[in-house]
């Protein structure tokens, strides 16, 4: 594909910025540390503190009721943890919500994007809104909202469904595991496509109009097109979406402590950390259950950027 | 102007501001102290009380409430997080019983003064005394006392040849509702009500979820889940899925839920808090409900795990703690004194349906026009039993509701084992909930 047109252009500019620093560039980088500099300040405080602390307290046995007692157990908290089914159930889970929700969102998201770009005109801000609701809808709220759909009581789904083999007037939905994860994932698809969507809305739009109308010249189908052209020249932003909302995924709390309150098998590992943290007051297990979600979400992170070779800087599709 | 001189300008202004807020903290506002009263949300009948009393203060103080979650588990954790904070603002807080003896094992509660104790312990019910009560010392103050009764529907059970004028045990209510087609409704949610229901069958057959009472070392301390009469319990709780009388969202069934299914028929019996009559007289006011409906409702002691052996129903209410950095631990003290008096108690009994932990408000005889089965829960809280009293309450419920869910894969014996084993590695840090 001829996509190296914006490289040696990029890499044009670098060297020479590089090589003589004038002080119009030393005092525009003095500015720019300025500016950014609170921020920067800031973020240090809200995340990186949290953090040390979270790994700090994790190497001790301590109880809020009873601080006290507090002792260093060096790695015990986390030996209970990873040698605990449970720890392994809620990754088995939270994995499992992961892969069905970005996969099933990742194909509706582009499909919406789709829509959203071949729009006309003058239906396209009205489109746009319209996709974007769930988005602005607060988690919890949307979650209120499937759960009182797909309640027993209260619910309208049985009622509307039940000409459906497998649904009826009884079906209880947060009764067991599979349907239970089924309503959890959908209010998740329902709720996040647009981010999704939009995403991969950057993404299409980039994909330059001559590679299309070349295609077309050639002969080529509306799905070698796709397949061919567009798809490929988008493949960094499909893969940016894909990671942040892996990432999102992977804390999947709300939906859960609405719904199910972690019956049925559903916990997830932020489930766990609100349990071991909130519920049983164990800072120490929590702080470690805590580290221990940071670790794999930061594995999941490096992995997806090397395994698929994503470069988060680069906003064009890579060769 | 001068960039000098805005800069001086703007220090100045910002100073003015700092100054102004810095008064405005210290002060605080003229009058008499203001008792914060953190509550559990209700039909505003604290909201009432507090008026009330902060008018019988005589000028000495006033009491603003601050409403908290709507689950008891979620008032704890807010209550317990501030208090760990050290938190001065909490002057009264409306805790649930069984997180009493966490509360009180933390330091959480001012020390009660000896004429308080003798104060607050007279004429309540036995249950609510016990369940204010840690390491043998009253630490909060019984305010309003909750027991759970049998509910029945007269026409229904006229037809199953049951006499509930008799003391009835679970299998004969299941039973009889089986061969009626009928559901027996109590709550086999995963939520504190399944902990709720398991207690109460347990201690109805002389059981106990903790043996060793009073011990704060989490390692040594004793349950008895697998002492026989946890294992009838257990029983007993699988026997509703295994017969059919259950319904089919039983595992997501609370009191709610519960109280619909009852309404509408589809329930001939079920275990249940009295707020359950307060809902059924107003949807008769409101007309959402039928009045020969309600007129159907029947009531009765608990029912009993053990023919012969009187129930032991669940015990719930609110009691009341002073908190140990509050400012005016003796004017709240003083202030519980208001709150719980009798008129205070049959008030919030009447307009809010909670039932009142004093003997003498059940004499009341506007409380008993309005609960006519007043009589039946004043002798139901006389019976009732706590819950386990330990500081890891949070930890033995969430075990017992992980081990016990669902009802339906309830397996006697292995299921008792299994929940004690994880009560146990959880104490003793050694697994996760």
């Amino acid at each position: 594909m001829s996509q190296t047109i914006d490289r040696p252009a990029a890499g044009a500019v670098e060297p020479a910025a590089r090589g003589t620093e004038t002080d119009k560039s030393r005092s525009e980088r003095r500015l720019g540390w300025l500016l950014a500099g609170p921020a920067f300040g800031v973020m240090l405080l809200v995340t990186a503190y949290p953090i040390l602390q979270a790994l700090w307290y994790s190497l001790f046995d301590y109880r809020l009721t009873d601080p006290s007692n507090r002792s260093f157990t060096g790695l015990t908290n986390y030996g209970v943890i990873l040698t605990d089914a449970v720890w392994w159930n809620a990754i088995f889970v939270t994995l499992l919500i992961t892969v069905i929700t970005v996969a099933v969102e990742l194909v509706l998201g582009f499909a919406l994007a789709l829509v959203m770009l071949q729009a006309l005109k003058a239906i396209r801000p009205v489109l746009r809104i319209v996709i974007l609701i769930p988005y602005a809808v607060i988690t919890v709220v949307s979650a209120f909202a499937w759960q009182f759909a797909f309640d027993l009581e209260s619910g309208f789904v049985n009622s509307w469904f039940n000409w459906i083999p497998g649904i009826t007037e009884n079906t209880a939905w947060f009764g067991d595991f599979g349907s239970a994860l089924f309503v959890i994932c959908l209010a998740e698809i329902w709720k996040t496509t647009p981010f999704i969507s939009l995403l991969l809305l950057a993404g299409l739009a980039q994909v330059p109009d001559v590679l299309q109308e070349a295609a077309r010249v050639d002969g080529a189908s509306w799905w070698q097109r796709m397949t061919r052209v567009t798809i490929p020249n988008m493949k960094a932003a499909i893969m940016v979406a894909v990671l942040f909302r892996s990432l999102d995924a992977f804390r999947v709390f709300d939906s859960i402590f609405v719904m199910t309150g972690g019956a049925q098998g559903t916990e997830t590992v932020s489930f766990l950390v609100y349990r071991q943290t909130i519920s049983r007051l164990e800072i120490g297990l929590g702080s470690a259950t805590s580290v221990l979600l940071f670790i794999t979400v930061v594995i999941l992170c490096v992995g997806f950027i090397k395994l698929f070779r994503v470069d988060l800087s680069q906003a064009r599709g890579g060769n | 102007m001068h960039p000098r001189r805005r800069l001086r300008w703007s220090m100045t202004i910002m100073a003015a501001v700092l100054a102004a807020l810095a008064s405005a903290c210290s002060s605080g506002p003229p009058g008499p102290p203001v008792l914060t009263w953190y509550i559990n949300p209700d039909d505003g009948g604290q909201d009432e009380i507090a008026e009330r009393c902060s008018e019988q203060s005589g000028g000495r103080y006033t009491i603003a409430t601050s409403q908290l979650p709507r689950e008891a588990s979620e008032q704890r954790e807010q209550l317990v997080r501030r208090l760990a904070a050290e938190d001065s603002s909490i002057d009264l807080m409306s805790l649930d019983p069984p997180y009493v003896p966490e509360f009180a094992q933390a330091g959480f509660l001012a020390p009660m003064p000896p004429e308080v104790q003798a104060r607050a312990a007279e004429g309540v019910v036995p249950s609510a005394v016990d369940g204010a009560t840690w390491q043998g010392q009253l630490v909060a103050v019984p305010f309003w006392a909750n027991t759970q009764l049998l509910w029945y529907r007269k026409s229904m059970v006229a037809q199953m040849g049951l006499d509930m004028s008799q003391p009835v045990t679970w299998d004969q209510i299941i039973q009889a509702a089986q061969r009626a087609g009928t559901q027996v409704g109590a709550q086999g949610a995963r939520a504190e009500s399944l902990t709720v229901w398991l207690n109460a069958l347990i201690e109805s057959g002389d059981g106990a979820v903790i043996t060793s009472e009073n011990q704060t070392d989490p390692e040594l301390v004793q349950l008895g889940l697998t002492a026989p009469p946890a294992i009838e319990a257990a029983r007993i709780m699988r026997s509703m899925v295994d017969t059919g009388v259950a319904g089919p969202g039983f595992s997501t069934q609370d009191e709610d839920a519960t109280a619909s299914a009852f309404q509408d028929g589809r329930s001939a019996f079920m275990v249940n808090w009295p707020f359950v009559w307060g809902q059924a007289t107003s949807g008769v006011e409101e007309g959402t409900l039928a009045p020969e409906v309600a007129a159907d409702y029947g009531w009765t002691l608990y029912p009993a795990t053990v023919p012969g052996l009187p129930s032991a129903p669940p015990y719930g209410g609110i009691n009341l703690g002073v908190g140990a950095y509050s400012a005016h631990p003796d004017l709240a003290y003083d202030a519980t004194a208001c709150i719980t008096s009798v008129e205070n108690t049959a008030y919030y009994m009447v307009s809010n349906g909670n039932p009142a932990a004093k003997f003498a408000v059940y004499d009341d005889p506007e409380v008993l026009a309005e609960f006519p089965m007043a009589p039946v829960i004043r002798q139901s809280l006389t019976q009732a039993a706590p819950r386990p009293k330990t500081p890891y309450y949070a930890e033995v419920s969430e075990g017992l509701q992980r081990s016990f869910h669902p009802v339906g894969g309830i397996v006697p014996g292995p299921t008792n084992q299994a929940a004690q084993d994880l009560i146990q590695a959880v104490l003793a840090k050694e697994a996760l909930l």
